[in-house]
């Protein structure tokens, strides 16, 4: 292989099939799309707190969407929907999986590169496609999507239920085809590299649990996300050929369609099939982020590996028969509301030995606090708070009354969008320097960890309380109900928090692109890591390391190993004598 | 002009910042810069602050259920309401004993452990015994949860009937809701789509002899202590009828007829005295005096809990429980589908 060939600006920046470097496209991308996707939470952040008040902000960025500053409710749907859209797929899947499998698989397992660099290019070339699809469908003239991240027919399938469901939904069926297409691309790579490539003596059980989190995540997306496909292909054709797949017996503006014999129950099921994987999909990479994280910074092993490993592959295999805990409302036969009650609920105990193994790792360890660090420990608390929720939600029972409710957007909010967003900061902090060769800012770090962990459970957790006051999510205004007009303050509250904390991820924006070109250097091994990436040179090189690939002696956490001189042992280190490997 | 000032101010903070930045490469570099490497004084502060914020968290915590655990929804005015909140009320006790042991430890361990100079963490890799007790602890609560939730809802959704339940639907279209009585025979007459038109909005066939006692309304009246079984119907997009008073909830489905069955218990002459409605009511009327708005009397109220378009937060209707008398002779009062169309 001639790994010292001449590159030019395009195939080294752009057309680029360096696992290194379309880790970092993912990741640029990823962090583009998630300031559009906060933005749009805050603007509608502040018609909740102020329903139907007049800001000459709104009128700025929404134009004719917001007559005289006031927001209309068509757009303040379509912002949810796309905020949904933006942070589940387009931040938190391909921004957080895309760029650190991508990043470190080849690097942690000792690879030259992916499997197949031209499919992880044309994987992120996708991404990039579907990106600006979505951000194009927002300047449609009809609106963009606005029927919930979910997308349930009859709602997205008929422009005539609201203007969303126009053109702007073609948009949104067509980037996601393209999104599907680009995580497939990626997944198969990761899962043959993972399964192919290891170094010499990198066993399955000797491999840090970020690869274990990154593998996993690619099967749930190669099983899954083709049944979102064919959901999506066949709204499709229900929206443009007169297929019945979704839809029967409507009467709307004044006539009566002819569609007959669908049911949009079927799209419910489809959809959820990759919903309820997704999330997981989203939260393992975080998990094996952090894993990693707070082993290292606990200068510990992680405690119970194989009990990580376990408890990752029972949660993966549980993940794919919960799905219709979304459904307990729909009407669907009381007895598989039962059987998903049983399957949802039986998740927790994986949940909980991750939580009390993170616990048992920081217990008499010798905690380093960098920036990754303090985002790992969040992580570990808002996984804890939001998983607890999920005990009531998945009950059947329980959850007929909160259903829908504000008290669900908290619980998801909590478990997966702050857990799987604490992962990924913990995940650029740690590994930036991997990137970049340099170090980011520690101070701003420790600054933005602060703002954000205190503001993100200020907005989030006080919403248990509307929704146990039975405040329904998605609605533009609360004032149709005099019932919840002594929640407008909380709803104001929750807002202040919210728009402190988007502006708190200016510090981390900025830090992100000031250290690029003006961090200190990197040191080769800046954390006294075990794993293979800090084996290789400051200076990205293709092929990752200028002689041989290293071989591997022994798993990645021998921390603070009795006997070792240092707190750390890298796996390329051959046993000493006498000394005792249990991986 | 608004527009231009934000943008001069985001101009200007960006460019402080980079000074700032400067100020401190500057300083570090003449301190011969070690400044990106956690010292022993960062593990202090932010150890300590791990378990500031952290208590901070936990407290704010308590704070709000004492703050805030008025605005929950008053006792439930449905028969099976009280076995949903019996459930409830002991899966919240769980969870809050979780959290309360959990959260503490977490950010008294972050505190405890962080690093010192000369100090080496205990190797510590697994302890099955451990492991498996953390494993036991979380299935057998489960194990209790699991079975009473499920003893709850086969309660719920398949209930036994000592007496004939009523037979109400409720019709949902973008963005009201219609109710439809099955009148003295119990009975609802069909009705589809293709029959909707002028006075006819729930679509009912006049050619059905069941449907022509049914009794269409813009409002639900529903007898206390007798079971009504609710069926849904849906014509353009999915609702869902949402009646957080009486801990029920069923979506409506185009296309297809949904159930769910209630028994009523508290009409709202009674609800009106309780306790926690009665501060609520004046909690919201204070209020809504401030801002000139009319004065609200509690009512039990049906709203839409499923995206459904723009006026989705304003689709209600209103619901008055009343004794058996009252609500006879409410219905007899109503014209039935044979007089009306």
């Amino acid at each position: 292989m001639e790994h010292h060939h001449k590159e030019t600006f395009v195939s080294k920046y752009i057309f680029s099939t360096d696992h290194k470097m379309i880790g970092k496209q993912f990741l640029v991308t990823g962090m583009i799309m998630g300031i559009i996707g906060v933005m749009m939470s805050m603007l509608f952040r502040l018609e909740l707190a102020y329903p139907e008040q007049s800001f000459p902000i709104l009128e700025f960025f929404l134009g004719k969407w917001a007559p005289d500053g006031v927001m209309d409710p068509n757009i303040y749907l379509a912002l949810v929907t796309i905020h949904g859209t933006i942070m589940v797929f387009f931040v938190l899947t391909a921004g957080l999986s895309g760029t650190f499998s991508n990043l470190l698989i080849p690097l942690q397992i000792g690879a030259r590169d992916m499997a197949s660099g031209f499919m992880n290019a044309l994987s992120y070339w996708f991404f990039f496609l579907s990106s600006v699809i979505m951000v194009a469908s927002l300047f449609v003239e009809s609106g963009p999507a606005a029927a919930g991240w979910t997308i349930y027919p009859p709602l997205s399938a008929l422009p005539q239920a609201m203007p969303g469901s126009g053109a702007g939904m073609t948009l949104w069926l067509i980037s996601m085809t393209f999104f599907i297409v680009s995580s497939l691309l990626g997944s198969l790579n990761y899962i043959v590299t993972v399964l192919n490539m290891r170094t010499k003596g990198m066993s399955m059980t000797r491999l840090p649990l970020t690869i274990w989190a990154f593998f996993v995540t690619a099967v749930l997306g190669v099983l899954s996300f083709p049944v979102l496909l064919s959901a999506a292909l066949l709204l499709m054709f229900d929206r443009m050929m007169g297929t019945s797949f979704y839809l029967s017996d409507i009467f709307i503006g004044g006539e009566v369609l002819s569609y007959s014999g669908g049911s949009p129950v079927l799209f419910q099921h489809l959809f959820w099939f990759l919903g309820h994987p997704e999330v997981y999909i989203i939260l393992l990479p975080a998990l094996g982020i952090s894993s990693e994280v707070i082993a290292t910074n606990s200068r510990k092993p992680i405690f119970g590996y194989r009990a990580m490993v376990g408890s990752i592959l029972a949660i993966a295999f549980l993940s794919f028969i919960v799905w219709g805990h979304h459904m307990f409302v729909t009407g669907m036969n009381p007895f598989l509301g039962s059987v998903f009650t049983f399957t949802t609920l039986l998740i927790a105990i994986p949940s909980a030995v991750k939580a009390f193994n993170y616990i048992t790792t920081l217990w008499k360890g010798n905690i380093q606090y960098t920036p990754a660090m303090l985002f790992s420990i969040g992580l570990v608390s808002t996984f804890v708070t939001g998983g607890l929720t999920g005990v009531i939600l998945g009950d059947s029972a329980l959850d007929i009354n909160v259903h829908d409710t504000y008290f669900v957007v908290a619980h998801f909010h909590i478990v997966m969008g702050l857990s799987a967003i604490f992962g990924m900061f913990a995940g650029v902090y740690h590994w930036f320097p991997k990137m970049y060769g340099r170090m980011m800012n520690k101070s701003m770090g420790y600054a933005h960890f602060w703002l954000t962990f205190i503001t993100a459970y200020g907005v989030f957790f006080p919403m248990h309380f509307l929704g146990m006051a039975g405040l329904p999510r998605r609605y533009y205004s609360n004032t149709a109900f005099p019932m919840f007009d002594n929640l407008a303050d909380i709803n104001v509250l929750i807002t202040y928090f919210a728009i402190v904390g988007g502006i708190a991820q200016l510090i981390f924006i900025f830090n992100f692109f000031y250290s690029i070109w003006r961090g200190p250097k990197a040191k080769q091994n800046p954390w006294r890591a075990n794993s293979l990436e800090w084996t290789t040179p400051v200076e990205h090189i293709h092929g990752n390391w200028p002689g041989d690939v290293p071989v591997v002696h022994r798993w990645a956490y021998d921390y603070s190993k009795p006997g070792a001189e240092e707190d750390f042992v890298p796996q390329n280190v051959p046993l000493a004598e006498g000394e005792e490997s249990g991986h | 002009m608004s527009a231009i000032s934000i943008i001069v101010l985001v101009v200007l903070v960006v460019l402080t910042v980079v000074q700032v930045m400067r100020i401190s490469e500057i300083s570090s570099e003449i301190q011969k810069g070690k400044d990106n490497e956690v010292t022993e004084k960062d593990n202090d502060t932010q150890g300590t602050l791990m378990l500031l914020v952290g208590f901070g968290f936990i407290i704010s915590v308590i704070v709000m259920y004492v703050a805030w655990g008025k605005h929950l929804l008053p006792t439930p005015a449905s028969e099976h309401g009280a076995e949903i909140d019996s459930l409830w009320n002991l899966s919240m006790l769980i969870i809050n004993i979780v959290f309360f042991i959990v959260q503490p430890i977490l950010f008294y361990f972050a505190f405890k452990y962080r690093g010192k100079k000369g100090t080496k963490a205990v190797y510590y890799e697994h302890n099955n015994k451990l492991e498996l007790f953390w494993t036991m602890v979380p299935a057998v609560a489960l194990a209790v949860l699991i079975i009473w939730g499920l003893n709850v809802w086969s309660t719920l959704m398949m209930p036994e009937n000592e007496e004939e339940p009523i037979i109400v639907e409720l019709y949902a279209q973008q963005f009201n809701w219609t109710a439809r009585y099955s009148g003295g025979d119990n009975t609802l007459g069909y009705a589809t789509v293709h029959e909707i038109g002028g006075a006819n909005i729930v679509g009912v066939d006049p050619a059905d002899p069941a449907s022509m006692d049914d009794v269409v309304t813009k409002v639900l009246h529903l007898p206390v202590g007798k079971p009504i079984k609710f069926q849904f119907r849906s014509q353009d997009v999915i609702h869902s009828a949402y009646f957080p008073h009486f801990r029920a909830q069923m979506n409506c489905v185009p296309g297809a007829i949904t159930n769910f069955q209630f028994t009523p218990s508290i009409t709202t002459a009674e609800i009106r005295q309780n306790k926690d409605v009665k501060s609520h009511v004046e909690e919201v009327n204070a209020l809504r005096k401030a801002k000139g708005e009319d004065v609200w009397e509690f009512n039990y109220v049906l709203l839409c809990n499923k995206i459904c378009g723009a006026a989705h937060y304003n689709m209600q209707l209103e619901i008055i429980v009343e004794t058996e008398d009252e609500f006879n002779a409410w219905l007899k009062e109503q014209k039935t589908v044979a007089e009306t169309l």
